[in-house]
């Protein structure tokens, strides 16, 4: 079971196992285990919150300047603020590459490497491809976004287009991260799906093991094909692991940042935003803070909404198998 | 996950389990393997680009293909970029962050999660979500509010802002983690710890922590290479050349005009070296990890 599931409904044991005996000592001395972690998120991560949604009622240029309580009108501002919409917009995008193509491709790179190469060809090869696969993921974002700027530079300087210029026999000079917004944000999908294809891969794996593999066997004896098996057997086995890769990689999207600041900057001309890039750069050189508050702030909400809907449908569809 | 029933016999295991052995391997089992290795040279094309080409000289990547191996050996890049660029600095740094994080971080989990886990505390699913909320919060949220905090405390430009701002996020997922693991911890070992007088910070030294120290290995990894990775606060807070990390330093290169397109190849090829000795060194813990995060 996912532990997602579980703190959202902790196990349930009977009251007198958790009591352990201890002289005289009451419960409340472990709230003193809390203090330094108390302090710290306290500091970190609340007194930020409470700023940013504070500052969101606020137009603020920042500095020494005097802050002008201006109630919700940063808010509406940001329907109406087209830089805002296309980065929302794009976000649908950054799912596509972050959540939908990794999630897809990942398990059946999984099952293929699992079911045929690990199988039939043993478990080093698949172990080796599955860990080239995993690569990526810990790469530094920005080394990876420097990479491939180097590969897709403009012209003839860049690596891609000299590449194709020998395959196509003639000279390709696409402006990939800059020329157009459908190849920006096509490149930045391409890099986003590159770092991380290889986590569903490792998860759904490690998933594929705990599937009986009497299972398999018995419906191989059957006549059941591999795409049958495949849509049989695995993947309502796996389906935990797959709620957990779309959670997190929906939230990771969601928040995706380094990808768009390496490659784009948000490019050509505001059109490959992203929510966390429009904000930091209001932050940075925006003449108010109180609208970079905002779009921070209207970030986070829909970061928790997600987290929410998902343990709630996860809840509730693990409620019906039960 | 619900329970599944295996609808197999003994006999049918062995049945298939012969089989297998056996039957010769398919055409398209070849062809499975086939695609799973070109998709995984695809994967690594780009480090293998940059390997073949890091080691030209200026004048040599000018005019050669990328796809052509280097002639000679040109080490200029890698030079200019090393002393040039403060690498050995951001090397540094990098690992002091990072390491200071997973140590830190792995503790407050630990201290967290302990009281979560075994105290049992009023509230405890509520405590692990607040918690967690460290983790789901987007970086651009603090970024403004704590550059001013560390900037009042003189915090700016130095490693332990980053430090501190990172030991909180990731200690969010170690509480969670851990807290679920410590809720099912065999209660019989407490019991004969406090049978034996041990405190209860005696007992989580000197029982739960050892007992736990595969898990927290894990942790301290993950913590490490998650903090290594990252790029959005110590961009915001570390701005002299001498508390960069790697990731900063050749972000920096990269926005700088007048680099040389070779220095700036060699620079990804050294930023991703300690990258790849920490996954071979690692390999395995990090894919225990992954998936004790992930699902239990």
């Amino acid at each position: 079971m996912s532990s997602l599931t579980r703190i959202v409904r902790p196990q349930k044991r009977p009251a007198e196992a958790a009591r352990i005996p201890e002289r005289g000592k009451s419960k409340l001395g472990y709230w003193l285990y809390f203090i330094p972690g108390a302090i710290l998120i306290s500091v970190v991560i609340f007194y930020p919150i409470v700023r940013n949604l504070r500052l969101s009622l606020y137009h603020w240029r920042g500095g020494r300047a005097a802050e002008h309580f201006t109630g919700f009108d940063n808010w509406f501002a940001l329907f109406h603020d087209s830089a805002f919409l296309q980065s929302f917009t794009n976000i649908a995008l950054v799912v596509v590459a972050m959540v939908i193509v990794p999630t897809l491709v990942g398990l059946v790179i999984a099952a293929a490497l699992f079911d045929v190469v690990g199988r039939r060809f043993g478990g080093k090869i698949s172990s080796l491809l599955r860990a080239t696969y995993y690569l990526p993921q810990i790469l530094p974002i920005a080394v990876a976004g420097v990479m491939f700027s180097w590969i897709l530079k403009p012209n003839g300087d860049g690596v891609l287009n000299q590449i194709l210029s020998g395959i196509a026999g003639h000279a390709v000079t696409v402006n990939w991260l800059g020329g157009q917004y459908s190849t920006a944000i096509a490149s930045a999908m391409v890099l986003m799906i590159w770092i991380q294809i290889g986590y569903p891969v490792v998860i759904f794996m490690a998933a594929l093991q705990r599937v009986e593999p009497e299972l398999y066997e018995a419906s191989e004896l059957d006549g059941a094909n591999w795409f049958q098996r495949f849509r049989a057997i695995t993947l309502p086995q796996i389906r935990p692991e797959v709620f957990v890769v779309s959670l997190t990689t929906t939230i990771a999207a969601l928040k995706v940042f380094a990808p768009i600041f390496i490659l784009t900057m948000g490019g050509p001309s505001k059109s490959t935003y992203v929510p966390s890039f429009y904000a930091y750069e209001e932050f940075i050189k925006g003449p108010d803070k109180g609208y970079a508050a905002t779009i921070a702030s209207a970030i986070t909400i829909v970061v928790f909404l997600v987290a929410v809907i998902f343990i709630k449908v996860q809840t509730r569809s693990e409620r019906k198998d039960a | 996950m619900s329970a599944i029933a295996t609808p197999t016999t003994p006999i049918t295991r062995r049945a298939a389990g012969t089989k297998h052995k056996k039957r010769p391997r398919t055409a398209s089992e070849w062809i499975v393997l086939t695609l799973s290795i070109v998709g995984a040279l695809l994967v690594i094309a780009p480090m293998l680009l940059l390997l073949i080409n890091a080691f030209k000289s200026p004048s040599e990547y000018a005019n050669s293909n990328p796809l052509e191996l280097p002639h000679a050996l040109s080490f200029d890049g890698i030079r200019a970029f090393w002393s040039g660029h403060n690498f050995p600095r951001a090397l540094w740094n990098s690992i002091f962050i990072s390491g200071m994080v997973a140590i830190l971080g792995v503790i407050l989990s630990v201290l967290n999660s302990f009281a979560i886990g075994i105290g049992r505390v009023k509230g405890r699913t509520w405590l692990v979500l607040v918690f967690l909320m460290a983790n789901l919060v987007p970086q651009e949220m603090l970024f403004d509010p704590l550059f001013k905090l560390y900037d009042k405390l003189g915090l700016l430009s130095n490693s332990w802002s980053v430090i501190i701002t990172f030991t909180v996020i990731q200690s969010a997922f170690g509480t969670y983690l851990l807290s679920s693991l410590l809720g099912t911890f065999p209660k019989e070992i407490l019991e004969a710890a406090a049978v034996d007088g041990a405190s209860r910070f005696r007992s989580l030294r000197s029982v739960i922590v050892p007992i736990l120290r595969p898990t927290l290995s894990v942790l301290m990894v993950f913590f490490f290479i998650w903090t290594w990775n990252e790029f959005l606060l110590p961009l915001a807070f570390l701005n002299t050349s001498d508390s960069l990390t790697v990731p900063l330093v050749l972000q920096q290169l990269n926005g700088e005009r007048q680099t040389d397109t070779t220095t700036l190849i060699a620079g990804t090829l050294i930023s991703i070296i300690p990258t790849i000795i920490f996954f071979l060194f690692f390999q395995r813990t990090l894919t225990r990890g992954i998936t004790a995060g992930a699902v239990k």
